[in-house]
């Protein structure tokens, strides 16, 4: 009793020093400085691109359409890409997303359908464009391919997480009541997915407008193809031109998603009234 | 169906373990009547809630049997399950409606045990099944309620529009998992009355499960207590005497 009276109470630490993520930082740290210098990542260099980019940007004014019927086929066909490939994408990946539900699929299903997601999310739409244009051939086929691609393992991915995430008591309720299976999930599932579903599936629409502009560079359709060989000729007006097309669509394709998610999401508040 | 017998369900040996080793539900024996309320009451953890989902198969029962229209539950493969929950309807503590269905979509919920699913997803149910959905609506008092969400509803309607939807199913036994723990008093008297006089006048007996001891005692036309995974009380409601309370919930202070 009398000894601990004497010795004065040990301070107190209110902020324990975290030695590991302290590591951390400086193992970050000294990573990208050793990065830099393998890259060759100098002031100089950026200075130098600075005037290049300035050379550049002046050839690229006034806009010019030099092949206006090879700008509007691309366009039209990247549109076209992106809207089938949407289109197919989101039927395939609903079915997929379902089995890959853990909290309502058996392991033999969601084992599969989780590796098909991630296959289809392991590689970049122009690696898998690349595949594709071996496979079938250039043009817009092998882009529309390698955008279902993308799409299944996008939506399927977070379309399987949307129905972990459900309220099995609902479900339970109309399980409870005889309901065949597929009626369980049109019924018990469905309603509690629709909405985040339909914000995938636009979000995805517009993630596929911009790839069907990219898909083409690797010569599977579209505007990118292009857009390529423009640059490649040094049309930098050209370019031009047709960067702003693609801006334009890239906008288009904004709106329409907001009006789809406006139809299919306000519909359910409008009824609450 | 065994009309002649005039119990509409046996239970025979029932036991649950979740653990093995543990049993929730201890050898339970019982018969259910052919109608009236049965409530089963005991304290929180003793198996009321297992006992009322072992009989639908919501939970499954580790042994024992469950004879109900002259079939065992318990032996059942899938689809003959499914078959039988048709004649089984359920209300449940949290109502479970489908919250972001309409209440008519809720409601027909119930008869999608007779519906291709096909038919169901387009909404194309019986006209008879819309016009007896539009009855107990009206009978539970939310007639004009047909096109609301489930989630614009306060408590006291969800239960209602749940008991509208077991009711759709034509039951021939309807079970009750703690109906009115969520709902305030007066409100649980009101849902009790309801599903006491909506079940009287088509015949079907009610198992509930109860936390409320004078809401059983005043609805209910028979009591079961359990303690412990057993049946210790097995009665009327006027037999419900305090000494039977503290063999059921054990200890006495609470029993002022």
């Amino acid at each position: 009793m009398s000894s601990t009276a004497v010795q004065p109470p040990a301070p107190r630490v209110a902020f324990r020093t975290n030695w590991w993520s302290r590591a951390a930082w400086i193992a970050l740290a000294i990573y990208v400085v050793y990065a830099m210098s393998r890259l060759e990542i100098t002031w100089d260099r950026f200075v130098l691109g600075l005037g290049n980019g300035a050379k550049f940007l002046d050839r690229m004014f006034p806009p010019h359409i030099i092949q206006p019927d090879s700008l509007l086929k691309g366009l039209t066909e990247s549109l076209e890409i992106a809207f089938l490939a949407s289109a197919l994408g989101i039927l395939i990946s609903l079915p997929i997303g379902l089995f890959a539900a853990r909290n309502l699929m058996p392991v033999w299903a969601t084992w599969p359908a989780r590796a098909i997601i991630a296959l289809c999310r392991t590689f970049h739409p122009v690696i898998v464009a690349i595949v594709f244009v071996k496979a079938v051939g250039f043009g817009a086929m092998a882009g529309i391919l390698a955008l279902v691609v993308a799409s299944i393992g996008f939506i399927g991915k977070l379309f399987a997480e949307a129905i972990e995430e459900i309220s099995l008591k609902q479900v339970e309720a109309v399980r409870a009541s005889g309901a065949p299976f597929m009626s369980v999930i049109a019924f018990g599932v469905m309603p509690q997915v629709f909405g985040r579903f339909v914000g995938f599936a636009t979000y995805q629409l517009d993630s596929n407008l911009r790839n069907s502009t990219m898909v083409g560079i690797v010569g599977a359709g579209g505007i990118g193809g292009t857009l390529f060989s423009a640059f490649q000729r040094f049309d930098y007006d050209f370019v031009c031109a047709i960067l702003l097309c693609i801006i334009g669509m890239i906008m288009a394709g904004e709106i329409l998603a907001q009006w789809v998610r406006k139809v299919f999401l306000e519909r359910g508040k409008v009824d609450e009234e | 169906m065994t009309t002649a017998t005039p119990t509409t369900l046996s239970i025979k040996h029932l036991s649950k373990s979740y653990v093995a080793g543990k049993p929730v539900l201890k050898d339970i024996s019982l018969d259910i009547a052919d109608c009236g309320i049965t409530a089963i009451i005991g304290p929180s953890g003793t198996g009321k809630s297992t006992l009322i989902r072992c009989i639908n198969r919501l939970v499954e029962p580790t042994s024992g049997e469950i004879h109900f229209e002259g079939g065992n539950l318990v032996a059942l493969d899938r689809s003959g399950l499914r078959l039988a929950r048709r004649h089984i309807g359920m209300v449940f503590q949290e109502y479970n409606l489908v919250e972001r269905l309409t209440v008519m979509e809720n409601l027909l919920t119930g008869r999608l045990g007779y519906v291709s699913p096909f038919k169901a997803w387009l909404r194309k149910f019986p006209e008879a099944d819309i016009a007896r959905a539009f009855e107990l609506l009206d009978a539970v008092g939310l007639g004009s309620f047909a096109n609301q969400r489930a989630d614009s509803l306060s408590g006291g309607q969800r239960q209602r529009v749940g008991i509208a939807r077991a009711l759709m199913q034509e039951p021939k036994l309807l079970l009750a998992d703690e109906p009115t723990s969520s709902l305030d008093p007066k409100t649980s008297v009101e849902v009790m009355a309801l599903m006491r006089d909506l079940c009287h006048a088509r015949g079907i007996p009610v198992v509930v499960n109860m936390h409320d001891v004078e809401l059983a005692k005043r609805f209910a036309d028979r009591i079961i207590g359990m303690s412990g995974g057993n049946v210790v009380y097995d009665g009327g409601p006027a037999g419900l005497t305090d000494d039977v309370l503290k063999s059921i919930y054990g200890g006495e202070d609470w029993l002022q």
